[in-house]
């Protein structure tokens, strides 16, 4: 595997390292590497597929989520006032963090009170997004993940490349090596029954020892005051059931007013994330343990992570944004997600949803490079079970990180113009000045088409890859006028 | 709560944020069913239907024979070579088991699950639960956290039985929620399982038994479980 690597003991760095396109080229020149992820997405994409077979009630059912999704999002500031005061009501304890520090300062604040040196974790993106593991560390505390894609990938010193199948980029002749090597008393084997079993044994004695658990949060719901959990595998439900606290975390985004609002969501999101019409577990937690219950952690936290999510609100055009139920699919049919895989992007969430998200988080001076790594092709659109209209975000950041000056009229993005650079600006200018101005643009059209043999033959990044682009012998209005004449 | 004075700027902050341009709310979504063309139906089909997506989920389910359902479970227990049972800490005084002459040897989750937690993990071989209801389309057992049914019975143990009224079960899941009526009073903990244990995190190959049961049996009956 010759994808970066990050040790685990490395300082935390929220914004993607430099070298988006050396990243990628080193994942493209990787046979092995392409063939996992392209394995691995054609595998999801069928098994999406086969969860919709009626396109017509697919339509209805998106039509439903997205509905949904957008009613919650008009009244944000309210459902999450409602979801805080019945939590709080219930027992659990709401707290919130306007930046990763925030966060991690909150959850390590609350590991001491607990007198923990470790937590177990549940999977949770927002926990990668604050940089969870990495905090705990330098506070010499630490916390272990406990979905097997995920501690796969700890035990690496890796990142998720994916944020459904965390260790995709992984054939199980690795992931045997990495056990061998790395847990005591394990010797080779790559049957991935024998696998899962070694990693049970492991994690099953920390859920029974840790004091603390984290789990993210599907949805999150108001009016009962309420934390879904959707998994397979059944480490949510110990980090949530066996440990003394259980803290959760996710983005203000996440709430929904009503428990009927839960099934299309959750419908669409396992379906359209797996292919699964439903998941093993689906957990509805509202309390801590009650007085006379005999299991159950005896607090629950829930902390709200903003972390750039309030930018994307803010202004109309980026709201829908935060429609997002975190399924991957625009991930999964994703050309260019497909071919560099998840690791390349540099940013906690990768793939098209990564490129929309990442800029309100992280600002456009980091991310602008991503908004461009995208053909356009339009399938994220096409698959998102919200209908998130990606391409058209994409779009839109990228004209926001090359602007020019600040509109007195809209809020800025973070780093809003940061990508633009003069000599393109100018080129851009002159384009606009020559196809305004029909005297010019005949001259321009005159002469390039009588001088084509100075056309340079390397033309940059565009020869790279591509024959050089020579204008022809005749440009069209000539060719169209000679035809009038005959 | 124990807001510091950092997260209590932080939510004045964040809602200020969010309010800084008003949005209009938009007009409440009605939410229909969609996922199952089913509607109301007999208990035979919507019974078929649970079992045959439990079954495509590696779940068994066993129809209780003539002589009740403590033999089926009894032959269950024999049949997986289960020689431990935790029970609930009480069931209803029409259901309860103990004492029994053959099977397993029970024991009940009556302690606190700090002194259990080495018999939890370590020693017994099967949890028995009994489930609220269940939901037919997706092949979903639902089942509720109480001070008599902890909810760690139906997670730790490596095997899960569960006893269910096939009387009670739902078409779907709106259909669900609409008739129980949690949204007016959550229990601690709602659980929907449907099958054992799973995970396809290596190379996209399904294993069962993850960190929750690898087996999940369930047997039906048509018996008041409340």
């Amino acid at each position: 595997m010759s994808a970066p690597q990050v040790n685990s003991t490395q300082p935390m760095h929220f914004m993607p390292g430099p070298g988006f396109r050396s990243r990628s080229k080193e994942v493209l020149d990787n046979p092995f590497l392409r063939q996992s992820f392209r394995g691995a997405m054609d595998f999801l994409m069928q098994k999406r597929a086969a969860q919709f077979p009626d396109p017509a009630n697919l339509e209805a059912l998106r039509s439903q989520g997205e509905a949904i999704r957008k009613y919650s999002l008009s009244r944000l500031p309210d459902l999450l006032e409602q979801l805080e005061a019945n939590l709080t009501r219930n027992g659990i304890q709401v707290h919130w963090a306007e930046n990763p520090e925030q966060a991690q300062d909150i959850i390590a604040g609350l590991m001491e009170k607990a007198q923990a040196p470790l937590m177990v974790k549940g999977k949770s993106m927002v926990s990668e997004e604050v940089e969870l593991n990495h905090a705990l560390i330098a506070r010499g505390m630490d916390a272990l993940e406990s979905d097997m894609g995920e501690y796969i990938v700890q035990l690496a010193g890796e990142r998720p490349s994916h944020i459904i199948m965390p260790a995709i980029h992984k054939t199980k002749e690795e992931i045997a090596r990495l056990f061998a090597e790395k847990v005591p008393g394990v010797d080779y084997t790559d049957s991935v029954d024998e696998l899962i079993q070694i990693g049970r044994r492991v994690l099953r004695e920390k859920f029974r020892e840790t004091k603390v658990g984290l789990s993210g949060v599907n949805f999150a719901v108001a009016e009962t005051g309420t934390l879904c959990l959707v998994e397979n595998e059944g480490n949510g439900r110990m980090c949530t059931t066996v440990p003394d606290m259980h803290i959760a975390i996710t983005g203000i985004e996440k709430v929904v007013e009503k428990l009927e609002h839960v099934p299309p969501l959750l419908a669409l999101l396992t379906r359209s994330a797996t292919g699964q019409a439903v998941t093993t577990y689906f957990n509805w937690i509202s309390s801590p343990r009650k007085a006379h219950e005999l299991d159950g952690p005896k607090e629950v936290h829930l902390v709200l992570v903003d972390n750039g999510r309030t930018q994307a609100y803010a202004r109309e055009d980026f709201r829908s944004t935060l429609q997002c139920i975190r399924c991957g699919a625009c991930m999964n049919h994703c050309p260019v997600y497909t071919r560099i895989g998840g690791l390349a992007y540099g940013t906690t969430y990768p793939g098209p949803i990564g490129k929309i998200i990442s800029p309100h988080m992280l600002g456009l001076e980091g991310t602008g490079e991503l908004v461009t790594a995208s053909s356009l092709c339009g399938a994220c659109g096409e698959v998102c079970p919200v209908r998130i209209p990606i391409p058209e975000l994409l779009i839109d950041l990228r004209a926001r990180s090359q602007s020019g000056g600040p509109d007195p009229f809209t809020p800025q993005l973070k780093g809003e113009g940061s990508n633009r650079k003069p000599f393109m600006a100018l080129a851009f200018s002159l384009w606009s000045l020559l196809y305004r101005s029909p005297g010019l643009y005949r001259l321009f059209a005159w002469s390039a088409t009588r001088f084509r043999a100075l056309a340079p033959r390397n033309q940059g990044a565009w020869t790279r890859t591509r024959t050089p682009l020579i204008p022809a012998k005749k440009s069209l209005h000539e060719l169209v006028r000679e035809r009038r004449n005959q | 709560m124990s807001a510091t004075p950092q997260t209590s700027s932080a939510r004045a902050n964040i809602l200020a944020r969010l309010r800084s341009k008003p949005v209009p709310p938009l007009p409440q979504p009605t939410v229909q069913v969609w996922t199952s063309q089913m509607g109301d139906q007999p208990v035979e089909v919507l019974r078929q239907s649970l079992k045959s997506n439990l079954e495509a989920a590696h779940a068994e389910v066993i129809q209780a024979g003539p002589e009740g359902w403590r033999a089926t479970l009894q032959k269950v227990c024999q049949d997986q070579g289960i020689k431990t049972l935790m029970l609930p800490r009480s069931l209803p005084p029409t259901l309860d088991i103990a004492p029994w002459d053959q099977g397993p040897a029970l024991s009940r989750f009556d302690q606190p699950m700090e002194t259990l937690k080495d018999s939890l993990f370590n020693q017994v071989d099967a949890g028995f639960t009994l489930a609220e209801c269940a939901i037919a389309d997706t092949g979903t057992l639902v089942l509720l956290s109480s001070p008599e049914q902890p909810r760690s019975l139906s997670l730790v143990p490596p095997v899960h039985i569960c006893l269910l009224d096939v009387r009670r079960l739902h078409t779907d899941m709106p259909t669900a929620l609409a008739r129980e009526q949690w949204a007016s009073a959550m229990p601690t903990n709602l659980i929907f399982v449907s099958g054992p244990s799973k995970t396809a995190d290596i190379q996209q190959t399904l294993a069962y038994g993850a960190h929750g049961p690898k087996s999940l049996i369930v047997i039906l009956v048509e018996e008041d479980l409340q």
